[in-house]
């Protein structure tokens, strides 16, 4: 094992003797407390009716589909409508998140819902979104102990639910949504475990150049876009 | 892995003549380049972007230590843990002692350059664990046992009649009468076999293309998802990252992102875009129970206030092997080790020393196109030849090339004799060639006319067509 305690000391000795810096950069501390924003692309800097038109855009661009709803009581339907329409079972593992809970699930009784991270036999799970990001057509996701990862990854059809009012401009934004959100689950500011940026379903090109969807992700990313 | 990189020459004269690899570089660059000038065009912000990723990592590097210092204090402070290690050496031993801690046996891993540079899988395998690519790039060319040609796309040279072949011999379980004719198929059935040593495995190994000193979270861009499922189904998840990846904060790491896809594949984005910060929660559903950093410096810090600092900028995006005619020749293995195409030709020298690695920058046109398509602005071609330098100061290249550069000095600080030399070579070459206009042989300079012919010049040089027209312009103007 190697003595990282001497490593430690030797590799920053080396970068202060390099730079002639003694005790650290006092501008530095400063743009780590106060996080400038670099160039922002105007693409995104727009209202929010034309950022929401945009993010459908780009999403779908990526293959990802957009299907718009007036609310969340429309959910259980356009699940059961569009998992039959691609012949797949009528089961979706949910995350067991609050904000999902105004789903109305009883009303499509043929529906199996189960909630909980995802296992290796679900086909199509559903989860919230914490922002869409317009500028690229991003979804982003955070873990927490309502919002299990592998439901992002391991099924073949993930579902997303998307209020309107999530829809943000550039990932910038987003970040400023979760701080102002306190990290999320009031953990003094610190990220959760995971922040997931999806776009689109996943894919590969490393045969022959060829872009093919499906590769470990999911072959479809659905994303349920829900009026306020 | 053991670098091949002295003997450039003879692996570019093998890589020149294998006709199965040049049928794959006639079409496959292209497609990269094509794909990042549309990209580029798309934002018309893209040129100020790169200005400003320039000088974010300029300050990053200027404030290294302090940068340094603050990740490792948010990874701790978020129940992760920092192993610093100096060589590759160290890098391998902590990544080892973390998995024989838990006593992992399978190791799955996403696609990391640095994991290739300090030799990992061998390593783990050499010590009785089993280590899994999961990237298919990567999968495939594991089974192959051949190193990446790309660190993009790391089976670029492989056609997928090559794939099929691999997969047919490695997946013995499978029916041997299956169809494996398309892309589709062959996915399909890694991301089945991958799907059960995802299971498996203990301990989840994968680089970082940004860490954010300001989270203590690391960064990976994937389009696979195999680099997700990589960390949050194995208890531990072990990143290994080099000093030079780090920015400040995460509106920095957006301003690399901006760049990053573009330059590397043309996208706009990845599809996948995972910041990781720390274990698991208390209460979370999923996630690793250990979060682990190899922060490796491996020759870095010495490039600090050096003549290649600059290098540190890199994103390790391939847009300059894309865009390389030499590697768009001769194609990734040429390079004899990790990292191939202009990039390669500047860190190879760095990390192996010049005795190795010094045919690397002199195997290049200088045509520039590298340093103009860099999203970082690093001045490749300028390094190439400060590693001229070096080589020649160290006495390195064969006797008669330093003849024959001696004498070359030796005219060039004459210019006149210079001049007359010239004028007498192209008018006796443009003589004897004035049938063909081109030789397909010529005494001293058979490295060139083995490939292609030498034009003739036309009896006249530069210079004096130039004195000739500057002299014709004056007439005119009087």
């Amino acid at each position: 094992m190697a003595d990282t305690g001497s490593a430690r000391a030797q590799i920053l000795g080396g970068i202060r003797k390099a730079l002639n810096s003694a005790e650290g950069s006092e501008e530095a501390r400063r743009r780590l407390a106060t996080h400038p924003r670099n160039l922002i692309p105007a693409r995104a800097q727009r209202p929010h009716d034309e950022q929401v038109e945009l993010f459908a855009a780009m999403a779908t661009e990526v293959s990802a589909t957009v299907e718009l709803l007036g609310g969340m009581a429309e959910v259980p339907g356009a699940v059961a409508d569009y998992l039959a329409g691609l012949n797949l079972p009528a089961e979706v593992r949910v995350a067991p998140d609050a904000a999902l809970d105004p789903i109305p699930w009883d009303q499509r009784p043929t529906l199996t819902v189960t909630k909980g991270r995802a296992r290796d036999s679900d086909g199509a799970s559903l989860t919230g979104a914490f922002a869409g990001v317009a500028e690229t057509g991003t979804l982003m996701l955070l873990s927490g102990a309502e919002r299990p990862t592998t439901l992002n990854f391991l099924p073949d059809t993930h579902i997303v639910v998307l209020r309107r009012g999530q829809i943000v401009g550039t990932m910038e934004d987003a970040w400023d949504r979760l701080r102002a959100a306190g990290g999320e689950d009031g953990a003094n500011g610190a990220l959760p475990r995971t922040v997931n940026f999806i776009t689109g379903p996943s894919r590969t090109g490393d045969i022959e150049m060829r872009i093919e969807l499906g590769a470990h992700g999911p072959r479809r990313l659905h994303i349920l876009l829900v009026e306020d | 892995m053991q670098p091949t990189t002295h003997a450039f020459p003879e692996n570019a004269r093998k890589a020149l003549s294998d006709e199965r690899l040049q049928k794959v570089l006639a079409i496959a660059p292209a497609g990269f380049v094509n794909r990042r000038k549309q990209a580029a065009d798309r934002l018309p912000e893209f040129e100020a972007l790169r200005d400003q990723g320039r000088d974010l990592k300029n300050h990053v590097l200027a404030n290294l230590d302090t940068y340094l210092e603050a990740f490792e204090g948010k990874v701790t402070e978020q129940g992760g843990h920092v192993h610093w290690c100096r060589t590759d050496q160290e890098a391998r031993d902590a990544i080892l002692g973390i998995c024989r801690k838990v006593g992992a046996k399978t190791v799955t891993k996403g696609k990391s350059m640095i994991s290739e540079e300090i030799g990992i899988n061998d390593y783990l395998e050499a010590n009785g664990l089993t280590p899994i690519e999961t990237d298919l790039g990567e999968y495939i060319i594991q089974l192959r046992r051949e190193p990446p040609s790309h660190i993009i796309a790391p089976a670029f040279h492989l056609s997928k009649a090559d794939v099929e072949g691999t997969f047919r011999q490695a997946h013995t379980d499978l029916p041997a009468d299956r169809v494996l004719d398309e892309p589709k198929v062959l996915i399909a059935e890694a991301r089945q076999v991958l799907r059960r040593k995802f299971q498996q495995a203990d301990v989840g190994i994968t680089g970082a293309n940004i860490m954010v000193a300001e989270t203590g979270s690391t960064v990976i861009v994937t389009n696979e998802g195999n680099g997700d499922l990589t960390q949050i189904l194995p208890r531990v998840h072990v990143v290994i990252a080099t000093i030079d990846k780090v920015v400040p904060t995460l509106e920095d790491a957006a301003l690399v992102l901006r760049l990053l896809a573009r330059s590397a594949t043309g996208q706009e984005t990845s599809a996948y875009t995972t910041f990781s910060t720390g274990p698991r929660r208390p209460g979370d559903l999923d996630g690793p129970e250990e979060f682990h950093v190899v922060l490796l410096d491996n020759g870095r810090s010495a490039l600090l206030g050096t003549e290649f600092q600059d290098v540190l900028r890199c994103i390790r995006c391939g847009a300059c092997m894309n865009h390389c005619p030499v590697y768009g020749s001769v194609g990734g293995h040429a390079y004899g080790w990790v990292y191939p195409g202009p990039i390669g030709s500047v860190m190879q020298p760095a990390l192996l020393g010049v005795k190795e690695a010094g045919h690397l920058p002199n195997a290049s046109t200088f045509c520039g196109r590298c340093e103009a398509v860099c999203p970082m602005r690093i001045p490749l071609p300028k390094m190439m030849r400060h590693w001229r330098e070096k080589e020649f100061e160290q006495n390195l290249q064969p006797a008669t090339m330093r003849r024959g550069l001696a004498l070359w000095g030796w005219f060039a600080r004459r210019p006149a004799l210079y001049h007359a030399a010239a004028r007498m070579a192209a008018r006796a070459l443009g003589m004897l060639g004035r049938g063909k206009g081109r030789f397909a042989r010529l005494p001293l300079a058979q490295g060139w006319t083995q490939h292609r012919d030498m034009p003739a010049p036309e009896g006249r040089t530069f210079q004096q067509m130039w004195a000739e027209k500057k002299a014709a312009e004056k007439k005119g103007t009087r």
